[in-house]
């Protein structure tokens, strides 16, 4: 008896020691040596990633040209006091004036980083925010949802204006359903929008916003496709817009738009899942799955915006494209012309960024994190290295 | 990441629990019939059954040990099992699911009163919403029950969990029984419950139970992290939300017994309302997802032994499925779904004893399933199901065999406008093996094995959901291969009464996985068969009963490992790591005290360190888990009354954590319960 008391009692101290708190640790920065350093005016990039959605997997990551190491996952050790880190679903990141903007859709926030360190300067609150662009000081941000909602079990999207010095949301105006990426020429902002939650009833209208007055002064319908989602305009003052297509065979593709016609230039008949204007040279990629082969089609391809033409339907030249299973990102120097692709492959796995020179061979490639998807250049002079500059 | 301090701890109880073990095995108890009844296994009182028809033991929760557990669901019961995953999305609304062995909550069978509970549309049966109130035992089947005398679908399943409602008993003299209970607790829980039993003639009873809950769902959570240099990054504490639940449950079961016979006629309806609380992401705290749902079926079974060669057993059910699913928040885009299911069922066996020890069955079912939803382009699939089975089993002396052979035959519709058209037949032919050897010709020591080939079917959603259904699929198939032992012996000691040890070895392997595969578009997944995994384990679980004076004591602790790995691709980055969420380590330990109708009650439960991804690393790691839980209760009586009053108090030590990543679960929580029965 006196050997079961002993026995039980043991167990029983042994069980409330268990109560001993674990601590648990940020995950520090992954230092990886990729290349030589290069000292240009680009510094180096961000790369934002997605992260699956529920699962607060949004990461930061920054190659840093001038030492040749890329650094994952640098958001959580450059900021520890956030709580629950970056957040959900990383949409959209970009540098405009002397600050950097990542768009984190699902955690309905637009953080608002120092481009140097990537520390918090402040946190705005924007519901379902998807897409950035910078314009006279002032950043507008796509959204999914409005303010205030007429019918809202319909939602219109929205774009939201935040003025760059107060950080404050100073207005916003309702376009389109869904709507994704933007394009500003002179004072137009055109928003992109996909009605892409509406199936089979896409949205196949760009919201034209006169930023003089921030309201909606035109709605511009493409009769030939619908479910739009990136949009950039070219020096000619043209607007190039892309579809992702629907699931009845109406397949991706891109279009050239004339918006002071309102009308289709040039259907390009190229699918488009990114798209990358490195001046008037448009690099797209694309993945498309297919229910005959049971397999994705991936397509990789330059564009001359000026000319209209495709320059290359190849911009892999050295076998890698074969190893890349799903092309979700692609983002180009704009000193070096280096091209860099991001491979997201199952989406639920680490992925990879591919770094090729301008004749598209293999230069270095680094594991990232979940979704590696949207990149912002960091370096000395913002007309450089800003791809959302504009003007 | 390891935490040795804790790996410590589980090898400490481990080895105490076995030196426990040993010092009880040197010395002998008539306690232990009655202690092999309850805890290790309820055998259900078979009225036509050959001698021993289950071949295998299952692991049994049963009567009074099943009520003093800290539980209130059968999901809950269900971790002190050998060998099963509980996947807890936490709180009283959250889904619970089991995954057993590590091959998925799609491959468990979940039987309601013998009939198999269906979810066409996901597979999956939310044991959260099955509380213990009138449950008399929970069984845990690896492979099938290896009882040839049973339904087809008996067999068709990678394993099989039977959750038995208490059959009407009354004690001598009294025509009925009555019993009112009332319980409350942190959640805001209100849970009201009253069983009723008549007996109507000498031969047919009715039992009739209702139970109704409302819980605000609220708790706090905490979620702290530490910088690299020790200094707190953040610790922040906050309330659970949108977790609340309203939900009635009602039962109507007549239950007769004819010359060599009995039958029973159930009728089951619940609705509920319940908040979908969600992850908790950055900036998110709280959602707006709700869900209905509605469940109705009727059931009934008939058996009757006609002579000594031949036996007959025929079910039925009807059963009617709704649920509605909304998001309204102002934050996301507004959706509200409903979904309608019904299935219809009925049962044929036949059992024939050859000779006394050799015997042979034959079993055909028919199956439909059919699913409606308001979603875009929904296809409307209709399933029916055809399935056979023929098996044999040999009880000789020492040595028990089995053999089964089940045909299923599937032919599927759809209604679709556009693109989707129906899957292809199936049909599929799934063998299983069971053996039992005595070595010293009785029942305290046995060697038992298996070896099973099944399939599931792909479900509706993977075969038919909008834009990511893919009707091309194939089942998924698992091969499970067991070797065990049990040994169990009454010790007759002054202080140990009964002592049991059982242990199994299993290798599976899952081929055809169905997994989501992305697609680049918007809506980024499709279905396909692409994984091939590859599970061994190693169930332990020791028994120990004793007693000083007159306070009785069991102790039940149970150990398993597992090693589930990914070997789809070996180009995959996480070829050969551990699946998302099968721990290698889990451990639970259950101790009892009982003396004058006082009855104490502690467990303890460990989950090891897991993986919410396929890939094994930093960025996906799960810390392990552990909780401690604590009830007491005393039972009086007063007159013809009988009353019970219990205190519970779960998660002793207020440890934060999560079973399933983003989804915190409860702190320190309590529950208090009073019954009165008459």
């Amino acid at each position: 008896m006196k050997q079961f008391i002993t026995y039980f009692s043991a167990i029983a101290m042994l069980a409330a020691s268990a109560s001993c708190e674990r601590d648990e640790v940020l995950i520090d920065i992954e230092q990886t040596q990729v290349t030589e350093p290069v000292m240009t005016d680009v510094y180096g990039f961000y790369l934002l990633n997605e992260g699956n959605m529920g699962s607060n997997k949004a990461s930061l990551d920054y190659f840093d040209a001038t030492t040749g190491a890329y650094n994952l996952n640098i958001y959580a050790a450059r900021n520890p006091t956030v709580v629950k880190e970056l957040g959900d679903v990383g949409n959209d990141i970009m540098i405009y004036g002397n600050k950097m903007y990542a768009v984190i859709n699902c955690s309905h926030k637009v953080e608002v980083l120092t481009p140097d360190s990537a520390q918090r300067i402040a946190q705005i609150d924007i519901p379902n925010c998807r897409y950035a662009l910078g314009h006279k000081g002032n950043l507008y941000v796509s959204s999914y949802v409005g303010m205030a909602q007429i019918d809202p079990t319909a939602p219109r999207g929205a774009v939201f204006k935040v003025d760059t010095v107060s950080l404050a949301v100073v207005g916003s105006v309702e376009v389109g359903y869904q709507p994704e990426e933007m394009a500003i020429i002179g004072d137009r902002l055109y928003v992109a929008n996909s009605g892409g939650y509406r199936v089979p009833d896409y949205d196949n209208t760009i919201s034209v916003i006169d930023l003089n007055t921030f309201t909606v002064t035109d709605v511009m319908t493409i009769e030939q496709s619908a479910n739009f989602h990136r949009i950039d305009s070219d020096s000619n003052g043209r607007l190039w817009l892309s579809s992702r297509g629907d699931y009845y065979g109406n397949k991706s593709n891109l279009y050239v738009i004339d918006p002071a016609s309102k009308q289709v230039i040039k259907e390009m008949g190229v699918p488009v899942s990114d798209m990358w204007a490195d001046g008037d040279t448009l690099y797209t990629i694309s993945t498309e799955w297919s229910y005959v082969t049971g397999q994705n089609a991936v397509s990789y391809t330059k564009i001359d915006m000026a000319t209209m033409e495709v320059l290359d339907h190849n911009i892999i030249k050295d076998g890698t494209e074969k190893s890349i299973t799903l092309p979700y990102c692609i983002a180009v120097d704009p000193v070096t012309k280096d091209f860099y692709v991001c491979d997201a492959k199952s989406y639920v796995v680490s992925g990879t960024i591919y770094c090729f020179n301008r004749n598209g061979i293999l230069q270095w490639k680094q594991t990232t994190g979940q979704i590696p998807a949207h990149i912002a250049f960091y370096g000395k002079n913002e007309n450089i290295i800003n791809h959302y500059y504009n003007e | 990441m390891k935490h040795p301090k804790c790996s410590a701890l589980v090898v400490a109880l481990m080895l105490l629990t076995n030196v426990f073990a040993q010092a009880a095995a040197v010395i002998g108890n008539d306690n232990e019939e009655k202690f092999l009844d309850s805890i290790m296994s309820i055998q259900e009182v078979e009225v036509v059954a050959n001698k021993r028809p289950e071949i295998i033991r299952p692991q049994t929760l049963a009567g009074a040990d099943l009520q003093r557990l800290n539980s209130r669901s059968v999901a809950d019961a269900l971790r002190y099992f050998s060998g099963v995953q509980l996947k807890d999305y936490g709180g009283i609304g959250g889904i619970k699911t089991v995954n057993i062995r590590s091959m998925g909550t799609n491959h468990v069978g979940v039987f309601y009163n013998g009939i198999q509970l269906g979810n066409a549309q996901n597979g999956q049966v939310d044991l959260g919403r099955y509380s213990l109130d009138n449950i008399e035992a929970i069984s845990l089947y690896n492979g099938q029950r290896s009882n040839i005398f049973q339904s087809a679908k008996d067999f068709s399943s990678s394993s099989a969990i039977y959750i038995n409602t208490k059959r009407p008993h009354f004690a001598d003299g009294k025509n009925y029984r009555v019993s009112v209970q009332m319980r409350t607790g942190s959640f805001g829980l209100a849970n009201p419950s009253v069983v009723w039993d008549q007996r109507l003639t000498d031969k047919i009873s009715m039992s009739a139970n209702a139970e109704y809950t409302y819980a605000n769902g609220r708790y706090k959570f905490r979620y702290t992290r530490k910088q690299l240099d020790g200094n707190i990054a953040y610790d922040t504490t906050a309330t659970r939300q949108n977790g609340d639940v309203e939900a009635l449950r009602t039962e109507l079961g007549f239950y007769g017994y004819l010359a060599n016979g009995r039958w029973n006629l159930n009728g089951y309806f619940y609705t509920s309302e319940r908040g979908i609380p969600g992850a908790i992401v950055n900036n998110v705290f709280r959602r707006g997802e709700r869900q209905w749902d509605k469940s109705a079926f009727g059931q009934g079974a008939f058996e009757k032994k006609f002579s000594d060669l031949y036996s007959l057993k025929v079910s039925g059910k009807f059963a009617w499925d709704y649920s509605r699913y909304l998001r309204d928040d102002p934050k996301e885009l507004y959706l509200n779904n409903h979904y309608y299911q019904k299935e219809a069922y009925v049962s044929i066996s036949n059992l024939f004893n050859i000779t006394d020890w050799w015997s042979a069955s034959a079993a055909a079912d028919l199956q439909w399933n059919t699913m409606d939803a308001d979603l875009t382009d929904f296809s409307y699939p209709t399933r029916w199901t055809q399935l056979a089975a023929i098996a044999t089993a040999f009880n000789y002396k020492r040595v028990s065999l089995q053999a089964s052979l089940l045909g299923t035959f599937i032919q599927e519709s759809t209604r679709s406008r556009k693109l989707y058209t129906a899957s292809p037949n199936k049909r599929e032919l799934s063998p299983a093996a069971f053996f039992n050897y005595r070595p010293t010709g009785s029942d305290r020591f046995e060697i038992y094995g298996f070896f099973k080939k099944i399939f599931r079917m792909p479900t509706f959603n993977d075969l038919y959901y909008t834009e990511i259904g893919n009707a091309n699929l194939e089942p998924e198939y698992t091969y499970q291969y067991d070797i065990g032992f049990s040994f169990n012996r009454p010790l007759g000691h002054k202080v140990f009464d009964f002592v049991a040890l059982k242990a199994d070895a299993y290798y599976n392997t899952v081929k055809n996985k169905i997994i989501a595969y992305p697609t680049g578009k918007q809506f980024r997944w499709t279905m396909i068969n692409l994984g091939r995994v590859r599970i061994a384990g190693l169930e332990v679980s020791g028994d120990v009963a004793a007693h000083i004076g007159k306070v009785n004591m069991k102790l039940h602790t149970q150990y398993t490992f597992q090693r589930a790995r990914d070997y789809t691709n070996p180009n995959d980055t996480f070829y050969g790591d551990q699946i998302p969420y099968i721990p290698r380590h889990s451990v639970s330990v259950s101790y009892n005290a009982n003396w004058h109708g006082w009855d104490l009650n502690y467990s303890f439960i460990y989950t090891g360190e897991r993986y919410n991804e396929q890939e094994n690393n930093r960025y996906n790691y799960e810390p392990p888990w552990y909780t401690h839980d604590m009830s007491l209760s005393k039972d009086f009586k007063i007159g013809m009354v009988q009353l019970c009053i219990a205190g519970e108090l779960n998660n002793v030590f207020n440890q934060a954590y999560e079973v399933i990543h983003n989804y915190p679960m409860p702190g320190r929580n309590f529950r208090l319960t009073a019954k009165v029965t008459i």
